[in-house]
């Protein structure tokens, strides 16, 4: 099937796209790689009258690291791009989920910027933003905005964005040393969204223990979610067996999973537990400077 | 303005057409163009039987508007063969029999294409990963994967 018809603009540099999102917001949504609007469109579950392919704003594709502003992750960066990067153990986080989202070609030309803005609540980029303690930068004719990437999950499938704002670079600080993060997602098939996800990263004090914990977990509510009282029972804690069962337990209770066809409320939930303890193991041993593989095919 | 003029590169040929916004890479390829080599297997963007590169890049066509490729340049199935000769991923299929009813062929064939372009000595592991956008509800993969693997080495070795 094909989408309905709707008026196409092309905007070629930064403040184009601000000027048209400013005339055009109310009807329309952003084109970035449209690997989710598309499917929608032809599906007929979404008919914007209106288009603003930003494609061209090369600017909005760059990663940056350094100049002590942390990372900045341009909106229109590819999760290719993010895939094929060397991370530190701090942002391995990144390539493991880059890795797994959709298949090559919707990485290809699929963005962060548009996934998160999506608000899937069985994405991939959300679970990681939370646990790296991300902000975004929304721009607008208005001028600019800085929001903690929790606030911009608003609902399932609706971000805080207002409807003339375009989510300009994704910003995450720089982390601590012995900082190691992870991400794992199980899906039904490859390709699939999440059926329950689990980002972990986790700070090492000098004498091993947590000196900071942030988790984010996928699939697992109406948006991504951070089981805080799991993070703050680990938080300064010697990271024994016994602690991570009990945070293991904390990050169960706290889930708010929906049933539907990836799975059952008691399967969600379950896997939450068990994919948060495995990333946190695979986190702490990135940590302490191993190398580990989180996808393995 | 739900009309414009497109322009692209289409294995080699130019092109420039006045169509609706709202159609699709697959559609302008297929319908406007002829090159009807672009498969559509589904409307839910999972199968990839519509893979095509734009701008050396596999892109499932028919979640793309042709807009998008405006000023770009793309690569069909029907852009492989040279006349007669088929291009060694064309000819490891053939010689593998990678393909039963040929529907997801010529997605599969593009997406080996962006593959070796990039990493020209894949393992299998990788191959596999690499047509992970690509569904065949015929073979089971397996000489499709062989086939990959032996169009490496012989591309690598030319």
């Amino acid at each position: 099937m094909f989408p309905s018809k709707f008026d196409y603009f092309r905007a070629e540099t930064l403040s184009e796209a601000v000027d048209l999102l400013a005339r055009y917001g109310d009807q329309g949504r952003i084109l970035a790689g449209g690997q989710s609007i598309i499917p929608l469109m032809k599906l007929r579950l979404a008919a914007p009258a209106v288009l603003i392919d930003i494609n061209r704003i090369r600017e909005m594709e760059v990663i940056q690291e350094g100049n002590g502003h942390g990372l900045r992750i341009g909106a229109l960066a590819r999760h290719h791009h993010l895939e094929v990067r060397r991370w530190p153990a701090s942002l391995a986080s990144l390539g493991d989920a880059a890795r797994v989202i959709g298949d090559p070609q919707i990485r290809n030309v699929g963005t962060v910027g548009g996934s998160l803005a999506e608000v899937d609540p069985a994405g991939d980029w959300g679970p990681v933003m939370l646990s790296l303690s991300a902000k975004v930068k929304a721009i607008s004719s208005r001028g600019e905005r800085i929001i903690p990437v929790d606030e911009l999950f608003k609902e399932a499938y609706t971000s805080s964005l207002k409807e003339d704002e375009l989510l300009r670079e994704i910003e995450i600080p720089i982390p601590a040393d012995r900082t190691g993060t992870a991400y794992l997602k199980m899906e039904r098939k490859v390709g699939d969204f999440a059926i329950a996800s689990a980002a972990v990263q986790v700070s090492l004090s000098p004498d091993g223990r947590c000196q900071d914990i942030r988790i984010g977990l996928g699939g697992v509510a109406l948006v991504p979610l951070r089981p805080r009282r799991a993070e703050e029972h680990l938080q300064g804690s010697s990271l024994d067996h016994q602690v991570i069962v009990e945070a293991q337990e904390l990050v169960q209770q706290d889930c708010e999973p929906f049933a539907d066809i990836r799975g059952t409320v008691e399967f969600k939930r379950h896997l939450a537990g068990v994919l948060f303890r495995r990333a946190l193991g695979i986190a702490l041993q990135r940590a302490e400077g191993k190398e580990v593989e989180t996808v393995h095919v | 303005m739900s009309r414009h003029r497109v322009k692209m590169k289409v294995n080699g040929l130019d092109y420039e057409e006045e169509i609706e916004s709202r159609l699709l890479l697959v559609h302008f390829l297929r319908d406007n163009l002829g090159y009807t080599g672009s498969h559509v297997g589904c409307d839910t963007s999972h199968c990839g039987a519509c893979t095509v590169l734009v701008n050396g890049v596999s892109v499932k066509s028919c979640t793309f508007l042709a807009l998008q490729a405006d000023g770009g340049e793309v690569v069909t199935i029907e852009g492989l063969a040279q006349g007669e000769k088929l291009h060694p991923i064309q000819e490891a299929f053939w010689n593998n029999h990678a393909l039963q009813c040929g529907y997801c062929t010529p997605g599969m064939v593009m997406s080996a294409l962006f593959l070796l372009s990039n990493n020209p000595r894949p393992t299998e592991v990788t191959v596999r990963r690499a047509i992970a956008g690509n569904l065949c509800r015929c073979t089971g993969y397996q000489f499709i994967v062989d086939a990959i693997l032996e169009a490496g080495s012989k591309i690598e070795a030319k």
